[in-house]
């Protein structure tokens, strides 16, 4: 049996997400009555919609021949997705520098054509760059580097 | 005269020395980043969106204006050089754009367009200054079921005009209106969807989910086939289009700005509905219509004008109701609200400076647009031939970083990569990210604008339908649905979109 793995896949999003707010409000929040709706009112009808949408487009996708839609970036999800999250665990303990040098190095080899030497040049580049432009320039509140790298840089590079 | 002073007030900010700077710093920055292919507008917007907030509400929305038209003129140029669309409404710049630079008519095909975007977005300027005020006034006596019904209108249109099947579109909007909803409930205090996250209860960072859903699925979508861009035009030469060729581009110029700047108000994307409208239009009225597709400088002239008139008046709806047409505008207004300024129709009473100074800018923005890339076109060929596997580690460093300045939360970054997953699969899947941002900013005023009617009504739905103004709009979405579900149209739409991939 072919199916139209597309529509398939969107319908199980939309399901899993209307199932997710849904049953997050009916055992958290208070539904209220159309006069006097409560917090839980709004999304309680949206996620009923949405998980009505996924099925139907589910249904539709059970009678649809496939289509082709190209290979995956098999390194790139990965690297991708993990990225902001390392970026977000690193910045308050190191600091701007060291976690755009580590996430710049990393994210480099979401590409099949990088080397290794490119991707260490671009790294330590976009890194001066940034720090030049985002943290000097435009002042924005980055702190160049964090309180558990700061006092081995502090006599190198000051207080930043 | 009204508009006289009004334009007036506006030109006064708009021609300040650090308002001109940031304009032509965001035409530039635009322009620059819409150039490189693989980002379009709303993830650049996003990305650059927090450098802007250091500085005050007019200048910082000024500026992010310049980025929106830079980017936009970035994205025909690539278009037109490499057959690469930056985004959807060049997708039809490039068809006869391309072909004319295959001829080496690269310089003329630019010329044209930037000529024609400079025509069109000057008068679209006008009629944004005419018709935004009296709408502004009109809208001062919305109350909340109006509000209501004219978002329900909005989101019906964007379902209207999303990309392939309608089943999907509504599903997006309906997942951007729950995930809107995350944070801490505006009756209640309730803490909602936040599993007891103090990080989350201010609700979930847009920027974060833009740049997620447009920036890091895109990323991942050009990662998927890594192929070289192949630029034919080193040296773009003879930027000048002869008399035969002004002759040629006047009509379909004047044309388009009409289409663009009647279609550019529709939400969900009314721009790129124009372009196409405008290029139907040209083949259909051409004595040569041979020609479209091989190099008719009609196809570029009147395209790439009904594109930037209708970029342009989509600030119409945004400006005067706090309701935004497209993508784009949801950020501008997200930008306004971090900003400290309320959305809606009080903007043009309370903050007159802001809202002329914005008006008047576009029109200096286009025409620093038209001296920007001309002369300096070699340059932005050069851009072109950056490899982008050195691109797209820079795009993700700013990202990040913007992301992270705006409130130095690192839930926002977490935020990202959940809404990059998200949106890749979606994207995957055949579903159009646009509306899923249109109801994640949307989300909180419908839930609001909804329940405060219900308590003024007393629980009594018919509310919706008794208020006239209300029930127009309601009648409008019906008749809107209606029309996209006959299924002659229904045929026809799917048509028309499978065209544009």
């Amino acid at each position: 049996m072919t199916f139209n793995r597309s529509d398939v896949g969107a319908g199980s999003i939309f399901v899993a997400i209307g199932l997710f707010f849904g049953l997050m409000t009916l055992y958290g929040l208070d539904i209220g009555t159309a006069r006097r709706m409560g917090p839980g009112y709004f999304p309680i009808v949206l996620s009923g919609i949405l998980i009505v949408f996924g099925i139907a487009t589910i249904l539709k996708g059970m009678s649809h021949p496939d289509v082709e839609r190209g290979p995956l970036p098999w390194r790139g999800i990965p690297v991708l997705l993990s990225v902001p999250v390392l970026f977000g665990l690193l910045i308050r303990p190191l600091g701007i520098a060291p976690v755009l040098l580590i996430t710049t190095f990393v994210t480099s080899f979401a590409s099949r054509r990088m080397s290794l030497l490119a991707a260490v040049a671009l790294s330590v580049g976009l890194t001066i760059f940034c720090i030049l432009v985002f943290s000097i320039g435009l002042g924005l509140p980055l702190r160049v580097f964090g309180s558990a790298v700061e006092p081995w840089t502090r006599p190198i590079f000051g207080v930043r | 005269m009204d508009l006289v002073s009004n334009l007036y007030l506006g030109l006064s900010i708009a021609l300040q020395p650090h308002n001109l700077m940031f304009c032509f710093l965001g035409c530039l920055l635009g322009t620059l980043v819409g150039v490189l292919p693989g980002i379009g507008p709303t993830a650049t917007i996003a990305m650059l969106l927090p450098i802007t907030l250091g500085l005050d509400p007019a200048t910082s929305l000024i500026m992010l204006a310049g980025i929106y038209y830079g980017a936009q003129y970035g994205g025909s140029t690539t278009a037109i050089l490499i057959n690469l669309p930056g985004e959807s409404s060049s997708a039809v710049t490039a068809i006869d754009g391309y072909q004319m630079a295959k001829q080496g008519r690269a310089g003329i095909a630019l010329a044209t367009a930037a000529l024609g975007s400079f025509f069109a977005g000057t008068v679209a300027t006008v009629i944004l200054a005419l018709f935004a005020p009296p709408l502004a006034k009109a809208a001062l006596n919305f109350g909340s079921p109006e509000y209501f019904s004219l978002m329900v209108l909005g989101l019906i249109c964007a379902i209207a005009l999303a990309h392939g099947s309608i089943l999907k579109a509504t599903a997006m909007i309906v997942i951007g209106l729950l995930f809107g909803l995350v944070g801490a409930d505006l009756y209640s205090g309730a803490q909602r969807f936040t599993f007891g996250i103090p990080q989350l209860s201010d609700e979930l960072n847009f920027v974060a989910v833009a740049v997620g859903i447009f920036g890091i699925a895109e990323i991942l979508r050009n990662l998927q086939s890594e192929t070289d861009r192949d630029v034919m035009v080193k040296k773009v030469a003879n930027l000048w289009p002869s008399g035969e060729d002004f002759r040629r581009m006047a009509a379909p110029v004047v044309r388009g700005t009409a289409l663009g700047s009647i279609l550019g108000v529709l939400p969900g994307g009314g721009a790129i509905l124009a372009s196409f409208a405008s290029y139907t239009v040209e083949k259909r009225l051409s004595r040569t219509p041979e020609e479209f597709g091989r190099g008719a400088i009609e196809g570029v002239a009147g395209p790439e004008s009904a594109n930037n008139a209708g970029a342009q008046t989509s600030f119409i709806p945004m400006l005067t109701l706090g309701i935004p047409a497209n993508p784009v505008m949801a950020l501008m207004i997200g930008a306004m609200i971090i900003q400290g300024i309320v959305p809606g129709p009080n903007v043009v009473n309370q903050n007159p400076d802001l809202f002329w100074g914005i008006i008047a800018s576009m029109w200096a923005g286009n025409l620093m647009l038209v001296l920007l890339n001309l002369p300096l076109i070699g340059l932005w060929v050069r851009l072109l031939t950056i490899p982008y596997y050195l691109l797209f580690p820079a795009i993700m460093a700013f990202a990040a970083i913007g992301i992270y300045s705006i409130n130095s939360n690192p839930y926002d970054l977490y935020t990202l990569s959940l809404f990059g997953a998200l949106g890749y699969a979606l994207v995957r899947f055949g579903c159009e990210p646009a509306p899923l941002l249109l109801g994640f900013v949307l989300g909180p005023m419908l839930e609001e604008h909804l329940r405060r009617a219900m308590i003024i009504s007393k629980g009594d739905p018919s509310v919706f339908l008794t208020r006239p103004i209300s029930a127009t709009l309601l009648v409008m979405s019906l008749v809107v649905l209606a029309i996209v579900l006959m299924p002659s149209v229904r045929k026809k739409r799917e048509e028309v979109f499978v065209e544009e991939d």
